[in-house]
């Protein structure tokens, strides 16, 4: 949980804490292009890809964390 | 052989190959960290930092596909001796075209003097177009007495998206390229997968303007389409960045190593990769994940942006010029609209590169 962490906070170049039960997209670093690189080690690290209509369903950090570790 | 690679629909040809290239931009250059009239400069800073596209070239009012690609034809006649009688086809790729009708490559027929035999038709498809329209002429060259064949391929994707739409606004840019084809045993065998999915076509298109949705004064009003307050009207493309990113890691890589499989070559075994020129953020993550050397991907990303089906051979023309000297082994690989991408492995042998030729009000400068 650590590592998803810092890497959704490598991602949006966020340095102020991310919490589980954050709305991601109410960060002030959220923007379309974060978007992508979310996608980018969703899929590298955890082997996940979700259509936009999917990940459109995610709200908090956690959702984001069990759509990569669900199997 | 793999299961998967089997499976494959491919096309092979033996001893056709291009023997000259050349190319036209507009002259005007688009800086973007400038292109602040809509949007700030620290949103085009963010922009141009994740994709890499610095500029762009814009066509002006007075200047199509085709006068990219008339401009590219005329230098490529110069520069190569051609006859214009041994022009028995002529291809023509775009999806902005001069007209709904006629097809442009029959204009261009008449434009550069060739003769009432030529074989002339349009091909419309997108960014994976050239490999496409590569495969399309090969085939017709390779059995049967057609002298020489012209590939042209140009877009004016300036004109196609609206500035007020920050998820396109500093994405494409136009350009015109022309490709003589030839059938010589020098250039031995080459390997085309061709590929598509209609059910992602929803990603990127221009909703209005064809004969679904015709024109109205309704599907040229400018609305405001999403939270950010992106602006286009229905007669302006829009693209799903995220989804055509998703289709992207998943697809082209696997189509990458089918092909290599089918051929029996490593990734190691070429001399140059060439990706469709969408962003530097896509591509940097096609070569990790490929694990392909980073010194033979050359790039016009910064200079030219997104050209659609014409990053391709531009980015050839621009970065290979002079380096195509004796055989040297290329894969390519283009993907987009549609959706549709393909993979090519063909050798190059000594192809004469053109200088790049500046267009401006339809012509050459």
């Amino acid at each position: 949980m650590e590592k998803f962490k810092q890497l959704l906070a490598e991602a949006l170049e966020r340095e102020d804490e991310i919490k589980m039960e954050d709305d991601f997209r109410n960060y002030e670093e959220w923007s379309s292009i974060a978007y992508l690189s979310i996608i980018a080690f969703m899929d590298e690290e955890y082997d996940t890809q979700l259509e936009e209509s999917e990940f459109k369903q995610l709200k908090t950090v956690q959702d984001m964390y069990d759509a990569c570790t669900k199997k | 052989m793999h299961k998967e690679v089997k499976s494959m629909a491919y096309l092979q040809y033996e001893g056709v190959g291009i023997a000259a290239m050349s190319a036209a931009v507009p002259k005007h250059v688009v800086v973007n960290r400038e292109y602040t009239e809509v949007f700030s400069k620290a949103e085009a800073d963010e922009i141009v930092d994740k994709t890499g596209i610095e500029e762009r070239r814009f066509a002006d009012e007075n200047t199509c596909s085709s006068d990219l690609c008339f401009a590219a034809a005329e230098k490529l006649f110069a520069d190569n001796n051609i006859d214009k009688e041994d022009i028995d086809l002529l291809v023509f790729i775009s999806q902005t075209p001069d007209y709904r009708m006629p097809a442009t490559s029959v204009t261009l027929q008449h434009r550069l003097g060739l003769s009432n035999k030529t074989i002339a038709f349009d091909i419309n498809l997108g960014c994976s177009a050239f490999i496409y329209g590569l495969s399309v002429v090969y085939g017709m060259m390779e059995r049967s007495n057609l002298k020489k064949a012209l590939l042209l391929d140009g877009e004016t994707r300036s004109k196609v998206y609206s500035p007020r739409d920050r998820r396109s606004a500093f994405l494409f840019g136009d350009g015109g390229v022309a490709a003589l084809i030839e059938r010589d045993p020098k250039y031995g065998k080459s390997t085309f997968s061709l590929n598509s999915d209609g059910s992602r076509a929803d990603l990127i298109m221009i909703p209005a303007g064809g004969y679904r949705k015709m024109s109205s004064a309704e599907t040229v009003v400018e609305k405001v389409v999403d939270e950010f307050g992106n602006m286009r009207s229905e007669e302006q493309g829009y693209m799903r960045g995220g989804d055509v990113f998703n289709f992207v890691i998943r697809e082209i890589p696997r189509d990458i190593k089918n092909t290599l499989a089918l051929v029996e070559k490593n990734i190691d075994d070429f001399d140059y990769y060439v990706f469709h020129q969408a962003n530097n953020f896509i591509n940097s993550y096609i070569m990790k994940k490929m694990k392909m050397d980073a010194a033979k991907i050359p790039s016009t990303i910064a200079k030219f942006g997104n050209t659609s089906s014409v990053s391709v051979p531009l980015t050839i023309v621009s970065e290979l010029k002079g380096k195509l000297v004796g055989k040297k082994d290329l894969l390519l690989s283009a993907f987009g609209v549609g959706m549709t991408w393909a993979t090519g492995i063909l050798s190059f042998v000594d192809c004469n590169i053109s200088e790049i030729v500046e267009v401006e009000n339809g012509k050459a400068v």
